[in-house]
């Protein structure tokens, strides 16, 4: 035995041992007291809160986007819709490794550097946690099922149906109606708060056209639901919802059946036309060729197909009816024409005699006609419009002065928008004296009337600035403002008219027996005359491209292609109670009737029936559209 | 002599002593004790269930574990003390060797090193060291003087702290912490003098800035740091601490009901059947749950405590108190952890928590509670 153990108290050291144990005993009590006391705080003073904690954390707010509004021409026919498509989609919160998923998922299936990129892109853009980004759409059946077989190695991935833009005639309306695409940064950063709580839950919006300019009313309203989630946020239950409001269907005065008319008539060719309903005022069809598919925009463009379009020679995504402006050249004629009656400088009757050159007094420069020998002794205004005597006009310019062109030829819509409601109008330039000083910061010369006399010069128009003026012409000074929508979810939008001109009736007479004489009369556009079921009244026109030198003469084949001029055509009909009035511009088409055949064909396809007569009534009005009218 | 003073002081003792040895006594169970264990691992099992998403296959291997845990525990309770005391230090010294093994050829998970591979299975020797240094402590500072001399002491905090810097090592801070209160328990127990108690508490305050900054890991240091602001980083070291603050405080009094806890059956809470097991319970159960839970776990304690103050000897009294109030330390620490009072270090809640081995060990101590409850008494040695 050892000694330490021999000399043991063991009384006392289970005296000391109780002790110890009284001591533990509370300690272990107060400690224990504290648990108690915690769990007292956090489950009775701070359950409330605690509460709404858990709540927030299993219940999500889902944002239901809302169809967007259906697009259908004036006779129903839908130029764009919504079309179902499967869409594969990443929420990044519920992935373990984002790049070994999309490892996974590029032995699956087909998945870009584009993709990615755009992806990565979204990824960034994302405005709340568990926002699902698009990754690929347009999914086929065996991408689903191989997606479907694989699902437990794709945590986060999700293939959901969503409804895509989808615009069923492709080329033919990408100008007019446009296309919605993915929201970008510069529109993001351009929301204002409004917009950035309508948008939620939403990726697109219109670009261009239509879908731009009727965004707010195409949209809708997003519904949402409350759902609850576990903590990789797979939706359990539904708690409650709100259902969206779709967005209103427009339906327009486009006639799909001219446009592709319209189209098809360009055979190829670059340029524009545009068809207004003279009665209302609504555009009957819009045409810019070369145009492209609208459907790539709608779920991202890929970088390929974009440098494409953008590197064109073509410009296939410039809206030449709207954007492109050309000098309208002989275009204006008839509306000077009309200037120099209503003003008394000129009648009906009076005459010039044209020896093939004009010559200010004082002045050195010949303005040679284009026709070298002159149109005759006697050059009235309805002959030198019908042949397009540049002499008659040079001189009637000269008398005229600026001023009274100028606030003329305003009235007829030129050097402002139209107010056309597709975006990106520009406005073309109706020269004035201010003009001139603000833009160039030169006096206003004699030689720049005689320019404006025959469109040129400083004078620049859109294509549907000159459907316009012509429109406005066959309405004897009525300036309908051109439209493409004709109602918005059945009620017809107020038309917009203003007639400023004090013009007298025979004056317009004279103006339009001078533009019948250019088919009718054996003038510029004769050649479109043959088998005419209609009088109809045009003016053709040629736009220079390059500036001819003084004394030079002017040879075509010596150019190349693309400096060519531009063919002109605006023409109304019929003659009596016109319908219709039409722009129409082929680019380096060089001789106007190549415009003037489009034309013909344009007015041909609304005039006249299947069987090539002419229907007195205007095409009767689609039973959608009807009711429309109505609600 | 001390005999008859042992008998006059402790008049219930003597009682005791008189009545004839009951079946239970003979079969060495501690009938209140095992009551209040088959109690808790019922209420465990039924938590479990709903914490581990209602998963059977959980339950069945919990509950085999807990078959071979009460059968640990039956055998050890047969075990006389002596030969706890006999065997101590080689206990001990095969649970040291274990852990210097495990620094060489041991397997882990999540950047720890603390199991060996025994053909197929996989032991923490860790574990081993749970009940070996409180056993050898107590038999060595019984068969000292009382309170223990300065170089009793000394000798103890070095037998405490080579287990402990081990465990630590590799890295486990919730076992090496729970392993060196076991040894400072039973120094505690002993009578340590207040003055060395105070000392100590100086020097632990002195000692803090170092430790902090050359002793614990980034990932520990980060958990303290989590503790005192977890909404700093709320999806990552701070998730576990909200989810379970959230689950614990929306359960409220009376709990969302069995089965019914968001948290949990959502999947917010993490670590759900494992460590944070309580928030499933105060989330389903409230309030009431807890203290239901509270006062088996004070049950089982007392028991322990008396159990300690009846024993026949030091060594006895030592080492059941210290299994007791280590038993008690591995309450509060994962308590409070899980409510946001302590850092997260890996403690699992005694009976609830899914576990292994742990529950083993956690049974084999309780073994040993009943072995020295249940000492044919001797009125002398």
């Amino acid at each position: 035995m050892r000694e330490t153990q021999l000399l043991k108290d063991h009384f006392r050291e289970a005296r000391i041992f109780r002790h110890r144990v009284v001591v533990a005993a509370v300690l272990l009590i107060g400690l224990m007291g504290i648990l108690v006391a915690r769990f007292h705080n956090l489950q009775v003073v701070h359950h409330d809160g605690y509460v709404t904690q858990s709540d927030r954390n299993r219940v999500h707010v889902q944002v239901i986007p809302p169809t967007r509004g259906l697009i259908y021409d004036r006779n129903g026919v839908l130029l764009a819709e919504n079309v179902p498509s499967y869409t594969l989609s990443i929420i990044k919160e519920r992935v373990e490794n984002l790049d070994k998923t999309i490892g996974v998922l590029k032995d699956l299936l087909p998945i870009s550097d584009d993709d990615l990129e755009k992806f990565n892109k979204s990824i960034r853009q994302r405005r709340r946690p568990f926002e699902a980004v698009p990754l690929r759409y347009r999914l086929q059946e065996d991408e689903i099922a191989r997606i479907a077989v694989n699902e437990y190695r794709l945590a986060g991935v999700e293939v959901e149906a969503q409804l895509v833009r989808h615009y069923p005639q492709g080329e033919l309306f990408a100008h007019s109606i446009g296309y919605v695409g993915r929201i970008n940064d510069r529109e993001l950063a351009a929301f204002s708060p409004e917009q950035y709580e309508r948008y939620s839950g939403i990726h697109i919006t219109g670009k261009i056209g239509l879908e731009k300019y009727y965004e707010d009313i195409l949209l809708g309203t997003a519904g949402h639901q409350n759902v609850e989630t576990n903590a990789r946020g797979q939706v359990l239950r539904v708690l409650d919802r709100s259902d969206p409001i779709p967005g209103a269907n427009l339906t327009l005065h486009i006639d799909s059946k001219l446009q592709r008319a319209t189209y098809d008539a360009f055979e190829g060719q670059r340029g524009a036309a545009v068809v207004i309903d003279t009665q209302t005022g609504g555009v009957l069809a819009m045409v810019s060729t070369p145009s492209f598919d609208p459907n790539l925009f709608v779920t991202g463009i890929s970088f390929k197909d974009y440098r494409g379009l953008n590197n064109s020679l073509d410009l296939p995504l410039f809206n030449r009816a709207l954007q492109a402006q050309y000098p309208p050249g002989s275009t204006v004629k008839p509306m000077l024409g009309l200037a120099g009656l209503h003003n008394g400088i000129i009648d009906s009757e009076y005459a010039i005699r044209d020896p093939g050159y004009y010559q200010l007094q004082g002045d050195e420069r010949v303005h040679r006609d284009w026709k070298p020998r002159g149109h005759g002794n006697h050059v009235n205004l309805k002959l030198a419009i019908a042949q397009s005597c540049d002499t008659y006009f040079w001189d009637l310019a000269f008398r005229t002065g600026i001023d009274r062109m100028h606030n003329f030829g305003t009235q007829f819509g030129l050097g402002r928008r139209t107010g056309v409601d597709v975006p990106s109008e520009r406005s073309g330039i109706w020269p004035s004296r201010t003009w001139k000083r603000e833009a160039r910061g030169l006096a206003w010369y004699p030689g720049d009337s005689l320019n404006m006399g025959l469109g040129q010069g400083f004078v620049l128009a859109t294509p549907i600035q000159l459907a316009l003026m012509t429109s406005t012409i066959a309405n004897r000074g009525e300036l309908k403002k051109p439209l493409l929508v004709n109602t918005i979810d059945g009620t017809a939008l107020e038309p917009e008219s203003h007639n400023e001109s004090k013009v007298l009736p025979e004056h317009w007479d004279t103006i339009f027996d001078a533009m019948e004489a250019v088919v009718h009369g054996g003038g510029t556009a004769k050649i479109i005359r043959k088998g005419t079921k209609y009088q109809l009244a045009g003016k053709t026109g040629t736009a220079q491209v390059v500036a001819i030198k003084q004394g030079e003469k002017y040879d075509s084949e010596a150019l190349a292609e693309r400096h060519r001029d531009h063919a002109l055509f605006v023409a109304f009909a019929p003659v009596v109670n016109p319908r219709l009035a039409t722009a129409v511009l082929v680019e380096n088409g060089e001789k106007s009737s190549k415009a003037a055949k489009i034309a013909r064909k344009v007015l041909d396809q609304w005039l006249l029936n299947e069987k090539g007569r002419y229907v007195a009534a205007a095409p009767p009005i689609s039973p959608r559209a009807s009711v429309g009218g109505e609600g | 002599m001390a005999g008859r003073d042992f008998l006059r002081r402790m008049p219930e003792a003597s009682r005791e002593l008189r009545r004839p040895r009951s079946v239970w006594q003979k079969l060495h169970i501690d009938l209140p004790l095992l009551i209040l264990l088959l109690m808790l691992t019922a209420y465990g099992l039924l938590v479990l269930y709903s914490a581990s998403g209602q998963e059977v296959h959980y339950i069945k291997r919990q509950g085999i574990f807990f078959l071979l845990a009460y059968g640990v525990m039956f055998t050890v309770a047969q075990i006389q003390l002596h030969v706890f005391q006999r065997w101590a230090p080689w206990f001990y010294l095969a649970g040291v060797g274990l852990l210097l093994l495990v620094m060489f050829f041991g397997i882990g998970a999540k950047g720890a090193q603390r199991w060996l591979n025994l053909g197929g299975f996989r032991f923490q020797p860790s574990e081993v060291l749970k009940l070996a240094v409180p056993i050898l402590l107590a038999s060595y500072l019984s068969s000292r003087i009382l309170p223990p001399r300065f170089t009793h002491v000394f000798i103890t905090l070095v037998l405490i702290t080579v287990p402990t810097l081990l465990i630590m090592d590799q890295p486990d801070l919730g076992t090496s912490i729970l392993i060196a209160t076991s040894g400072i328990i039973v120094l505690f127990m002993a009578g340590l003098r207040w003055r060395y108690i105070l000392g100590a508490f100086s020097l632990l305050l002195a000692g803090a800035w170092p430790m902090w900054h050359f002793v614990l890991r980034d990932y520990q240091r980060q958990r303290v740091l989590t503790m005192f602001n977890p909404e700093a980083d709320k999806l990552g070291a701070g998730w576990n601490i909200i989810q379970s603050k959230t689950a614990i405080g929306s359960g409220g009094v009376s709990g969302k009901g069995w089965l019914q806890g968001t948290q949990s059956q959502l999947d917010f809470l993490p670590e759900s059947h494992t460590d944070f097991i309580i928030a499933v319970l105060a989330e389903e159960f409230g309030l009431m749950g807890v203290l239901l839970l509270m006062g088996l776990y004070l049950l089982v304690i007392a028991r322990g405590l008396m159990i300690a103050l009846y024993a026949q000897d030091t060594f006895g009294k030592l080492l059941a108190s210290a299994i007791t109030i280590t038993f008690f330390v591995y309450v509060f620490v994962n308590i409070g952890m899980v409510t946001g009072l302590l850092p997260v270090v890996g403690v699992p809640l005694p009976l609830v928590s899914l576990g292994g081995t742990s529950i083993v060990t956690l049974m084999a101590g309780f073994g040993i509670l009943m072995a020295i409850g249940t000492e044919r008494r001797r009125v002398t040695r």
